[in-house]
């Protein structure tokens, strides 16, 4: 591997003794790929997402229509209001709970399919076809669809009308279930891409391990809970991962249904940035809000990357 | 001759308790399918009904099919306007993503200087902001550059936001490639560039190709920041267009589900032809991010 490696021009530099004038030549043409390799890419990051980040920041201690100058300075004032109110401290609990219920109910029941379909139930990459087929709708398709579904006069409620003639739900015109009913659109169209997961993860599972495990006698159960399980766990802490984040920042769907309403009743954080900051001008309280969901966002992943995910992270070198 | 029966009779044995085993997880299967297949099929038979069918008897087949429900929507032209945006902005976000996320992704992978994993874990770092909390300077920045309404202002945020990820799968993929081939390149006389140009991208193909139809179907899907930076309806893409279609059409929706139709018709083609694609972006991504 050294002597391979050695005939490189880039491991040349590592000598100890003065370089030759040929080698140091390619160290500078090589240091001329590298900065032109990562030029255009750092420039558009740097102006598309650094900037607008700090800001952001910046933006948030101002009160600020967007198209005056930038001159009145509030200080924290902006994070008080948000604090202050009671639409966003809802908007923000309705992330919690969305964020519960995709832990708590979608990925376990997502996992229980996986584990169904297995590693070769014949034709699971027909299911799999479907199963994955709404992840790749758009929010905004999905959205109408089911806004069609759940009318006062759709499918779900004639379904019931033939049940109990007469009985009628708002499914989202009702402050009670309006949430609940996005969440179930949200599973129908998220589900997918777990199980793609889990399948895979289940699938990179050897053979030899659960032939041994029925061999020794455990029950299918028993491999289930001490072979399969944790040897998906990595995969499973990252779909939590990344659940999480997005139930945090979740907008599309929410918009397209109800946008947020009735009376704040399925608002998000993101739905109240795009009313209150957007729509209405106010720049300066929306980049707060923008702030506050980012710091939100960063403190549980730093928390989750430390205490949850450290295991799978070591060797990636998204640590290093 | 015993020995070599005995393992095959456990193993018809075994796929006999299988067999039984299979019903109740097929049984499984299909109610899932019928969950997820359901609201697609409504929407498609729906599209060829009348207004007055669909709220009279939702689950009925047509009686006659209303074809002029699409006939008004391709005559109309907005669908194929829009459907055009799509493309245009689709196709610019994932050439421009590709260009520009496959040099740093090749250096991040095999050419190590110093200071390279403090700039790699900056751009990292940009996995954990969230859109959200930038859109307000982002279309301030945006309108200062004289952007809004132009499909620049949708693809190069786009294709910004998409390098983090973009970034590290590519860079995994690269780092893959057998270090022989890079030494055989230096031999050869080659530099960098005749390896990075001539060797690793032709092999790393596979992974372009599912990097580049994953971030295919998020631009085409992309809906908040064409909502915030596009005004002008000659430039609205298609979630825009539908939004648009139903808010016009609200009453009317045996119109709406043909909309829906077809703008359904490009994603599931493509679906079907890109699935393996996909699927081996989002496990690599997964497996490795």
């Amino acid at each position: 591997m050294m002597q391979l490696t050695s005939l490189s021009p880039g491991a040349v530099k590592e000598a100890p003794a003065r370089p030759p004038a040929r080698a140091r030549q390619s160290s500078i043409r090589r240091a001329g790929i590298i900065l032109l390799f990562l030029l255009p890419s750092a420039l558009l990051y740097i102006v598309f997402v650094f900037l607008p980040m700090i800001q952001a920041a910046y933006y948030s201690l101002f009160s600020w229509n967007g198209l005056e100058p930038l001159q009145d300075f509030v200080g924290l004032q902006n994070f008080y209001t948000a604090f202050k109110s009671t639409v966003f401290t809802m908007a923000f609990l309705h992330n919690i709970l969305i964020l519960v219920f995709s832990l708590g109910l979608q990925l376990p029941l997502t996992l229980l399919l996986a584990l169904i379909i297995g590693k070769r139930l014949p034709g699971r990459a027909f299911f799999r076809t479907i199963f994955f087929m709404p992840f790749i709708l758009s929010e905004v398709i999905t959205g109408v669809i089911w806004s069609f579904i759940y009318q006062p006069d759709g499918l779900i409620n004639t379904t019931l009308a033939h049940l109990i003639p007469g009985y009628q739900v708002l499914w989202l015109a009702s402050p009670q279930l309006v949430l609940g009913s996005i969440f179930f659109v949200m599973c129908w169209k998220y589900f997918g891409l777990n199980l793609v997961l889990y399948v895979a993860a289940i699938g990179n599972i050897p053979d030899e391990i659960e032939e041994a495990a029925r061999i020794d006698g455990a029950t299918p159960l028993q491999i289930v809970r001490h072979i399969n399980i944790p040897l998906v766990a990595s995969t499973i802490r990252l779909t939590m991962f990344l659940s999480a984040l997005g139930s945090l920042q979740y907008f599309d769907l929410i918009y397209v249904m109800s946008n947020g309403g009735p009376i704040h009743a399925s608002e998000t954080m993101a739905t109240y940035l795009y009313q209150y900051g957007f729509k209405s001008y106010e720049m300066g309280y929306g980049s707060a809000v923008g702030l506050i969901i980012f710091l939100i966002c960063f403190v549980f992943s730093l928390m989750y990357q430390r205490l949850i995910m450290s295991r799978d992270l070591a060797g990636t070198g998204a640590q290093a | 001759m015993q020995y070599a029966q005995q393992p095959s009779a456990i193993q018809r044995r075994e796929q006999l308790k299988q067999a039984s085993g299979l019903l109740p997880r097929y049984a499984v299967c299909v109610v899932v399918a019928l969950f997820v297949l359901i609201p697609i099929f409504t929407t498609v038979i729906s599209s060829v009904k009348t207004t007055s069918e669909i709220t009279g008897a939702p689950f009925a087949l047509p009686t006659t099919l209303h074809w002029e429900n699409y006939t008004q929507i391709l005559v109309e032209g907005g669908f194929w306007l829009s459907i055009l945006n799509s493309i245009i902005v689709t196709v610019s976000t994932v050439a421009l993503l590709l260009l520009i996320a496959c040099p740093p992704a090749f250096v991040f992978a095999r050419m190590p200087f110093r200071g390279r994993d403090i700039i790699f874990n900056v751009m990292l770092f940009g996995l954990l902001f969230p859109f959200q909390m930038a859109i307000l300077p982002l279309y301030v920045m945006l309108r200062n550059l004289h952007l809004v309404d132009t499909f620049l202002s949708v693809i190069l945020p786009q294709v910004a936001f998409g390098l983090p990820v973009t970034i590290l799968i590519l860079r995994n993929f690269f780092k893959e490639i057998p270090q022989e081939l890079e030494d055989a390149t230096y031999i050869d006389g080659g530099s960098q560039i005749d390896f990075f140009w001539r060797i690793l991208l032709p092999l790393a193909r596979p992974s372009l190709a599912a990097v580049g139809m994953l971030s295919m179907v998020g631009s085409w899907n992309n809906f908040l920041l064409p909502l915030l930076v596009l005004n002008n309806q000659a430039l609205y893409t298609l979630p825009l267009g539908i939004m648009q279609f139903q808010g016009e059409h609200s009453t009317d929706w045996a119109l709406v589900m043909a909309f829906l139709t077809l703008s359904m018709i490009p994603a599931i083609v493509f679906y079907l032809f890109a699935e393996r694609y996909l699927i081996a972006g989002l496990t690599a991504g997964a497996v490795k991010g």
